[in-house]
């Protein structure tokens, strides 16, 4: 009798696990459905605003996948950077521009075909290189675990680990800076 | 047995504590439209808004009840869809900044302990920058989608201008949270609240007044009132807007005004500790509502200083703004930053 009560509540609980994996799951289709549709709305899109504003749905759609993932911390830097900084800055040129529905240039029928070519080539490699990669092979996405995307195990790994990528980069970022002024001047 | 391991109570009431904040902070943000009027008839030497109800009390009723009844007017040349998503987008950007402030130390109701902070998580301050600079979308779909020059100009400004400062004020909060360690806003006012430790305005003056001039300009409120200076641009972005869409627009501007306060309060003034008063020795529920209290005096007492600036101080020109923001303000964080980093790691030997 005892038992067959345990036994019930057992079964109880992996119903509910794989009810909120389930829901979990679905979750993540929700997201990838959205990022995609976002994406194609952004090339489909006449009006340069839209895209731009289709983009930065997309940015929301990939942050909620780094939640998903337990990475806070990058989730919502890349709402503030991406999202945040560097959209502003592109609906500024947009916006100062005043591009129109119909001012956009009509493109020859070749020049898309070889667009459609180029394009297609492109993905069949990256399609190609994820499914070779070694360390990809036979793994599924951590949810909810691994905490490596927390602030604390990121600063940690970033300072100490990987610090000279880090320093690099920043230098590479240091540089950047100095060619816009430079650029930028005036005279 | 749960269904779907959610503990469906902990949602009940953290779908009640989110009604309650976001209606008091509407109520809030109603009545401060009101005392930024009576503020300004004081330091004006007249009488103010004295007719509806006594005292004029009954005004912000009067005039939401106008704005809501008043004409809707959407522009023929205007992008429809973007005009409408404009001030709705400032009006969720202002309101969702409410979820990571504590408000109070939690209570005890029906034997439930009930934190009065609707998620208290590991990102905290990080999310009120997110939330920041998804506002400055509403201001510039709003402004581009009237399909009027002024409106454009506007919404340029405001959004330049809010980037620019949102560099400053990340900056200045660095010092802040080099000091706590975290970034959770209830760890950062807990370590305020613990017994023989201070406020961070101690430690952080030149911080807090960075941090204060910046959401100054985050909030479009003079002396940085550029995206709505009336004698350039008209009325600045929401020129072509009428009835309740103008009204969010004007009132996403009061309710972050409270937000903003209310951050500046967790960080730098100890949120809902009471100063002198060990809360430990107090009842819970007791020391809970009187954090709430406290809370909302240091916010009542900012926006009063943000009013008191805005009737005293003329506004910047726009190359001022910018001059102040870039060569003053961002130097002046880097080198607090520095030197609050230099002080903590002489301290730790």
């Amino acid at each position: 009798m005892q038992q067959q009560k345990v036994q019930q509540e057992y079964n109880y609980c992996k119903v509910i696990i794989q009810l909120n994996r389930w829901i979990l799951y679905k979750f993540v289709f929700l997201l990838s459905a959205l990022a995609i549709f976002s994406a194609i709305m952004v090339l489909v899109s006449k009006n340069p605003v839209h895209s731009v504003l289709w983009l930065i749905v997309v940015f929301f759609a990939i942050s909620g996948h780094y939640i998903l993932l337990n990475a806070q911390f990058l989730a919502i830097v890349n709402l503030i950077v991406y999202a945040g900084a560097i959209m502003v800055l592109f609906l500024f040129v947009i916006m100062l521009m005043n591009l129109n529905a119909d001012a956009e240039p009509r493109k020859n029928w070749w020049m898309k075909l070889a667009g459609v070519v180029s394009g297609g080539c492109f993905l069949m490699v990256m399609v190609s290189l994820i499914r070779q990669a070694t360390e990809l092979s036979g793994k599924a996405a951590l949810m909810k675990t691994g905490d490596i995307g927390l602030i604390k195990n990121l600063g940690k790994a970033l300072f100490s680990d990987f610090v000279v990528p880090f320093e690099i980069s920043s230098v590479l970022f240091l540089s950047a800076m100095v060619g816009a002024v430079v650029i930028g001047k005036k005279d | 047995m749960t269904l779907l391991a959610l503990d469906w109570i902990l949602m009940l009431e953290k779908l009640i504590l989110i009604a309650i904040i976001v209606f008091a902070s509407l109520g809030i943000a109603l009545y401060t439209t009101f005392s930024e009027r009576k503020v300004a008839a004081v330091l004006q030497d007249r009488p103010g808004p004295n007719r509806a109800g006594p005292m004029g009390l009954l005004q912000p009723l009067a005039d939401g009840l106008k704005l809501i009844m008043k004409e809707e007017i959407i522009p023929n040349s205007a992008n429809k869809a973007l005009f409408i998503l404009g001030p709705a987008m400032a009006m969720t950007a202002a309101l969702m900044t409410c979820a990571v402030i504590p408000w109070s130390s939690s209570v005890e109701l029906f034997g439930r302990k009930i934190d009065l902070q609707i998620a208290d998580i590991n990102i905290g301050i990080l999310y009120v920058f997110g939330v920041v600079s998804m506002g400055v979308y509403g201001i510039m779909i709003g402004g581009w989608a009237s399909n009027n020059k002024f409106s454009l100009m506007a919404a340029l400004r405001g959004a330049s201008q809010a980037i620019s400062y949102e560099l400053a004020m990340g900056l200045s909060l660095i010092a802040v949270l080099m000091l706590s360690g975290s970034l959770s806003l209830k760890t950062i006012v807990d370590q305020q609240m613990a017994p023989g430790a201070w406020w961070n305005i101690v430690y952080q003056p030149l911080g807090f007044l960075l941090f204060f001039i910046c959401a100054m300009a985050e909030c479009n409120r003079t002396p940085f009132d550029l995206p709505e200076a009336e004698n350039e641009l008209n009325m600045g972005y929401h020129q072509e807007y009428s009835s309740m869409k103008l009204g969010f627009y004007l009132f996403a501007e009061y309710v972050n005004m409270i937000m903003s306060s209310a951050v500046m309060a967790s960080l730098y003034f100890g949120g809902y500790d009471i100063p002198f008063l060990d809360e430990s020795t107090l009842a819970p529920n007791m020391a809970a509502i009187l954090g709430v209290l406290s809370l909302l005096t240091k916010i009542v007492m900012f926006l009063f200083l943000f009013m008191w600036i805005r009737w005293t101080i003329p506004r910047f020109r726009y190359d001022q703004l910018m001059n102040l923001g870039w060569k003053k303000l961002i130097p002046l964080a880097l080198v607090n930053m520095l030197v609050t980093g230099a002080v903590i790691l002489w301290q730790q030997g």
